[in-house]
C-alpha cells in the first residue's frame, strides 16, 4: 500500500486545549497526562460515508417538523463545508441541535425555567451538496442561563456536528451570532488563545441568502483539516 | 487557499437531541460474517465519577481487515451491511455497551500490519475538543509489534486493551476513564 499522507494538523491555538479551566466541566474531564503523538495510518485516513443516507426533506427545515410552526424568527443558516484549501467537502453529514426561541432545550437536563415549544425539537440534518454547500432553515435559538458560574448566561448558538471525508476531519463546533452581547463573557467561546480563530465561529449576516418578508439569512462556513501534499513514494 | 480549521466545541449536555438518531450499538447485522463480540464498560471522570452524558464514535475495518471507504485499495472484501461506524451514547451510570465483529489486521506505516484494532471518539459536556483513543484486544500477539502501540509507554498500554469477561465469552470489559492515576491513553490525531 502506497504511503500515507496525513491530514493536517491545527496550528498552535487555534483549537482548544482540553483543560479549560474558566469552563469548569473542563477541570475533572479533561486529560492531564500528554496526548501520545501518532502518525495517520489508514484507519484515521479513512472514516464513515453518508453519501447514500436518504435524508428526509423536513430534516433540514426545522420550522417544519411540527403541525404548527415553532415561536421566534425564523433564520436561514447556510454555507460551505470546505477543506483547508478551499476545495469543497461534498456529500458530508452536518447534522445540528439548538435550543428554542426562549432559550430552552427539548432534554430532560436543560431545567431552565423558560417555556418548550410544542412546534419545535430542535434537531436537523442534511447532506453537503457537490460543492459542499448546506442550508437550513430555523429559528433563532434564545440565550439561556447556566451553572457554570454566577450569573453566567450562554450567548446564542447552534451546535454543529461533521465528518468529513475520515476519521481525522470529524468536527464538532458550534455556531454563534453577529453583534451578542455575552460572547465576550463566554468560556466556550473564549476557549481558544487565537482570537482570530475564535471570530470565524460567528456566522455572518447575508442579505444573499434573506428571504424577502420571510427569514434572515446567516452564513457560516466550516473548515475542516486539508491533506498534507501525498507523499511521492521513493 | 490557506484556511484553518474551524475551532472545536464542546457537545455540551443536550447533544442528545441531534445526535441520537443516528446512535448504532449494533454493527453485526446479520450475514455479516466475523467473530461477533460485545464491548461493555463506563466512561468516568477525574473523581471516579460516572459521566452520563458522553457520546462514543467508533470506526473500525470488517473482519478481512478492510475499510469501507474509497482511499482503502486492498485487494479484500467488503462486506454488504458493515458499515464499520458506531455511535454509543452513555446512559445515567455512565455505562456504554455495542456487539460488532472483530475487525481484521489492517496496514500500518512500519510496512508490517497493525494490530486488530477499533478507533474510538470520545465526546461529552466539559470536553472541548473529542478525545481520540483505540481499542486493542486481549491475548493477540500482534500487539506486540503494533506501531501506535509502540507509541505509548508499556506501563499504559494496558488502558488500550479490554478485558475479557469471565463466564461471557466474547464480552470485553473496557473503561475510559478521563482524567487521574488510571488516564485511558488518547492520542494527538490532529483534530
Amino acid at each position: 500500500m502506497a504511503k500515507i499522507a496525513d491530514y493536517r494538523r491545527p496550528i498552535s491555538g487555534t483549537q482548544p486545549n482540553h483543560l479549560h479551566p474558566p469552563y469548569v466541566s473542563s477541570i475533572k474531564r479533561a486529560p492531564l497526562k500528554p496526548l501520545v503523538q501518532m502518525p495517520h495510518t489508514l484507519t484515521e485516513i479513512t472514516g464513515p460515508s453518508f453519501e447514500r443516507e436518504v435524508v428526509d426533506s423536513n430534516a433540514c427545515d426545522l420550522t417544519r417538523q411540527h403541525s404548527g410552526e415553532p415561536l421566534g424568527e425564523r433564520i436561514i443558516v447556510s454555507g460551505r463545508v470546505m477543506d483547508e484549501d478551499g476545495r469543497p467537502v461534498p456529500h458530508t453529514l452536518v447534522e445540528i441541535w439548538q435550543a428554542n426561541a426562549a432559550g430552552r432545550y427539548l432534554h430532560k437536563v436543560d431545567q431552565h425555567n423558560a417555556p418548550l415549544d410544542p412546534n419545535f425539537t430542535g434537531a436537523g440534518h442534511t447532506l453537503t451538496d457537490a460543492q459542499g454547500g448546506y442550508r437550513f432553515v430555523t429559528i433563532r435559538p434564545g440565550e439561556y442561563p447556566w451553572q457554570n458560574h454566577y450569573n453566567a448566561w450562554r450567548p446564542a448558538h447552534i451546535h454543529f456536528s461533521l465528518f468529513g471525508p475520515a476519521f481525522a476531519t470529524r468536527l464538532v463546533t458550534q455556531m454563534y451570532f453577529p453583534g451578542d452581547p455575552l460572547l465576550p463573557y463566554d468560556p466556550v467561546y473564549n476557549c481558544t488563545a487565537d482570537e482570530k480563530a475564535r471570530r470565524k465561529l460567528i456566522s455572518l449576516f447575508d442579505l444573499e441568502s434573506t428571504i424577502p418578508e420571510q427569514a434572515l439569512g446567516y452564513r457560516f462556513d466550516i473548515i475542516l483539516s486539508g491533506r498534507e501534499a501525498t507523499p511521492v513514494e521513493g | 487557499m490557506n484556511l484553518q480549521a474551524t475551532t472545536s466545541q464542546t457537545v455540551g449536555p443536550y447533544f442528545s437531541i441531534g445526535l441520537t438518531r443516528r446512535n448504532k450499538v449494533d454493527l453485526a447485522s446479520p450475514g455479516v460474517s466475523g467473530e461477533r463480540i460485545t464491548i461493555v464498560g463506563r466512561v468516568l471522570d477525574g473523581d471516579g465519577n460516572a459521566v452520563p452524558d458522553a457520546l462514543i464514535e467508533i470506526w473500525q475495518a470488517n473482519s478481512h481487515g478492510k475499510y469501507a471507504h474509497p482511499e482503502d485499495d486492498q485487494k479484500k472484501p467488503l462486506e454488504p451491511g458493515f458499515d464499520g461506524y458506531g455511535r454509543i451514547p452513555t446512559d445515567e451510570n455512565g455505562r456504554f455497551s455495542f456487539t460488532t465483529v472483530k475487525p481484521g489486521a489492517v496496514p500500518g506505516p512500519n510496512g508490517k500490519d497493525q494490530a486488530p484494532h477499533i478507533a474510538v471518539s470520545v465526546f461529552a459536556r466539559g470536553l472541548l475538543r473529542r478525545l481520540v483513543t483505540r481499542i486493542y484486544f486481549p491475548d493477540e500477539p500482534a500487539n506486540t509489534g503494533d506501531f501506535v502501540l509502540n507509541l505509548v509507554e508499556p506501563g499504559r498500554r494496558g488502558t488500550l486493551i479490554p478485558r475479557k469477561v469471565l463466564g461471557q465469552s466474547e464480552t470485553f470489559e473496557w473503561n475510559v476513564i478521563l482524567q487521574g492515576f488510571e488516564e485511558t491513553v488518547f492520542f494527538d490525531c490532529g483534530m
